[in-house]
């Protein structure tokens, strides 16, 4: 090996040492080929989601008695619904419950998950015990069906099923943050923190929470697509979003009807399920790979 | 062990508490008085006044949690309003149907998924590991339901191989029963599969990295005989026992599952008790699913104790 090679190893190794863990891991995530194909799935939905008017000609609430189950052709790409709707604009307009249910029902599960797991793992006794057995006794009911469980007593509407999808994907986040907590707390740098005076709280929030944020991220990324099959899930069952607004899972209900005569409509919603909820669980994995310390 | 068991037990009580509460509570999600609510399109004023003093609406919330688990624990989940049936009855008879769905399913999950992880794992780096990583993405990604539908399109209507729909019990024709449960049982089994091979993978690739198969190698065993009967035998102990754990897993799934397949089951259950706004069974059917997931996963943690013995104390 010659000294230039040798300078160059050094100074990549130094350059990495300087660079922001953030910084870092986008790095070591766009190095990913899944990863990479699984951002960009994401992006176009989220921009078919955004820019829908715009992308598709069609209204998806329009019906017309003329247009009933047409296959898919020039005029209809992907052919139309039971009522003469355009599957392509429900599709598009669709994706926005999906994305949206995603992204608020795990917002919620880390907006009481995150807090309830920092109190449970740092305060330990009494508090951790309560907050432990709890979480185990969520765990213990099937995420879906408690799910189901919960939107079926507050009512069937796209905000019940984020909120009852989020309250069900909380304990993994309570979970998640106790265990984390208690492998940090136990660190040598809180350790310092704790004996400059720091009160609690900001042990927690600032020298705690910054560090455990790479595997809630995982989490997070993976719960969204486990939160998007659930909504589909919770509207095929009549449960999420309601009719007539666009949906995936509810356009798959109302395709299951029409199998014989018109395959088409299952196959683009579902398709798009698939699609998305692949995407994520591919980011997750890169994720987990690019934050994982061990990599480095 | 027995110290093991006695603190596992003592563990399970206030997490049984905490679950009875929960799904208590549920009911008082419910917007409004929960005994109008009950009362449907009735509303005779004695009617509801009686439907509050019989479910004791009319006490304190405690009160009534005390009434409803005193009632639980003595077997009593309540009645079902649309079927007039003891909730236990109802679900005492759903139940086999989708467990015997759940036995095919898991059949199914591990005839593929450890097959699959260890492959992938012995042949690390090559076409066989990506197809089988792909084939896991494809498992935990595609929407049971959705894949459902697409194998009724291409098995029931357009090859006519199998019945799109219904249920008959293995006792009566056990042909017509796996005809009937096959789809199903592979929809339901799909996304386990996938998550066996993944952790099947991982728990061979760390087996095969160990020093006593590297001694077993040295030795001069076949590369057959390092596998079967070194590696596979201490990595597959955790996953039989995650196999068990996959039961919640099964029972989200079966909801779905049956619902497009109009399996009678213990998921269509309680879409229809939620559809008919028949409380009691929904509750019922929670419990039951927290209570069975709770014990399996007891049984898991003894049964891995005892094919463990480092774990034996």
């Amino acid at each position: 090996m010659t000294d230039a090679t040798l300078t160059t190893a050094a100074s990549l190794a130094v350059a990495e040492t300087l660079e922001s863990p953030a910084r870092r891991a986008w790095r070591r995530l766009i190095r990913r080929k899944g990863a990479v194909i699984g951002l960009a799935v994401i992006a176009i939905f989220i921009l078919l989601a955004v820019f829908a008017p715009l992308i598709v000609p069609y209204d998806p609430i329009a019906t017309s008695w003329s247009l009933v189950r047409k296959a898919p052709s020039a005029q209809h790409w992907f052919g139309t619904d039971e009522l003469g709707r355009d599957v392509l604009a429900r599709v598009v307009f669709g994706a926005r419950a999906s994305l949206l249910a995603g992204v608020i029902s795990v917002g919620i599960a880390l907006a009481i998950g995150v807090p309830l797991g920092l109190v449970a793992g740092y305060r330990g006794g009494f508090i951790d015990a309560l907050i432990s057995r709890i979480t185990d006794a969520m765990l213990a009911c099937p995420f879906l069906i408690l799910a189901i469980a919960l939107a079926a007593f507050l009512g069937p509407s796209l905000g019940n099923a984020m909120i009852a999808i989020g309250v069900s994907a909380t304990p993994i986040f309570i979970r998640l943050t106790r265990g984390q907590v208690m492998s940090v707390k136990v660190e040598d740098y809180v350790e310092a923190a704790r004996a400059m005076g720091n009160p609690r709280w900001r042990i927690a929030l600032v020298h705690i929470l910054p560090n455990i944020l790479p595997a809630l991220l995982v989490q997070a990324t993976l719960s969204i697509a486990a939160a998007i099959i659930a909504e589909a899930a919770l509207s095929f069952l009549g449960l999420g979003q309601q009719p007539p607004a666009p949906s995936w899972g509810s356009m798959l209900n109302a395709a299951q009807r029409f199998l014989t005569s018109a395959p088409w409509m299952a196959v683009w919603p579902g398709l798009a399920i698939f699609l998305v909820v692949l995407s994520f669980n591919l980011v997750g994995d890169g994720l987990r790979d690019a934050l994982d310390p061990k990599a480095r | 062990m027995l110290n093991f068991l006695a603190k596992r037990l003592a563990q399970i009580v206030p997490t049984l508490f905490f679950v009875s509460v929960l799904i208590f509570s549920l009911q008082h999600l419910l917007p409004g008085d929960p005994a109008l609510v009950m009362a449907g399109e009735e509303r005779d004023p004695a009617v509801i006044a009686q439907i509050r003093a019989q479910y004791h609406l009319d006490q304190p919330i405690p009160v009534q949690y005390v009434y409803w688990i005193k009632g639980v624990l003595s077997g009593d989940f309540g009645e079902s309003l649309r079927n007039k049936m003891p909730v236990l009855e109802l679900i005492a008879q759903k139940l086999p149907v989708t467990l015997q769905l759940a036995g095919m399913a898991i059949v199914i999950a591990f005839l593929i998924g450890i097959p699959a992880g260890i492959v992938s794992a012995v042949k690390k780096g090559t076409a066989w590991d990506y197809g089988a990583n792909l084939f896991a993405l494809w498992g935990i990604s595609t929407p049971n339901f959705w894949l459902g539908i697409m194998l009724i399109f291409l098995f029931s209507i357009e090859l006519g191989w199998l019945p799109a729909s219904g249920y008959v019990p293995l006792t009566e024709n056990w042909r017509a029963s796996i005809a009937a449960s096959i789809m199903p049982a592979f929809v339901l089994g799909n996304a386990i599969a996938a998550i066996l091979m993944r952790h099947t993978r991982s728990a061979m690739l760390q087996v095969l990295e160990s020093d006593y198969v590297r001694t077993a190698r040295a030795k001069g065993l076949s590369e057959r005989t390092v596998i079967l009967k070194h590696a596979m035998r201490n990595a597959l102990t955790p996953i039989i026992t995650l196999g068990a754990l996959e039961l919640g897993t099964l029972l989200s799934g079966a909801v779905l599952t049956e619902q497009i397949f109009s399996i009678p089951g213990f998921g269509k259950l309680i879409v229809d008790a939620v559809f008919n706004r028949d409380y009691a069974v929904v509750q019922g059917v929670v419990l039951t699913t927290a209570t069975i997931y709770i014990t399996l996963n007891l049984i898991a943690d003894i049964a891995y104790i005892l094919v463990n013995p480092r774990l034996r104390g």
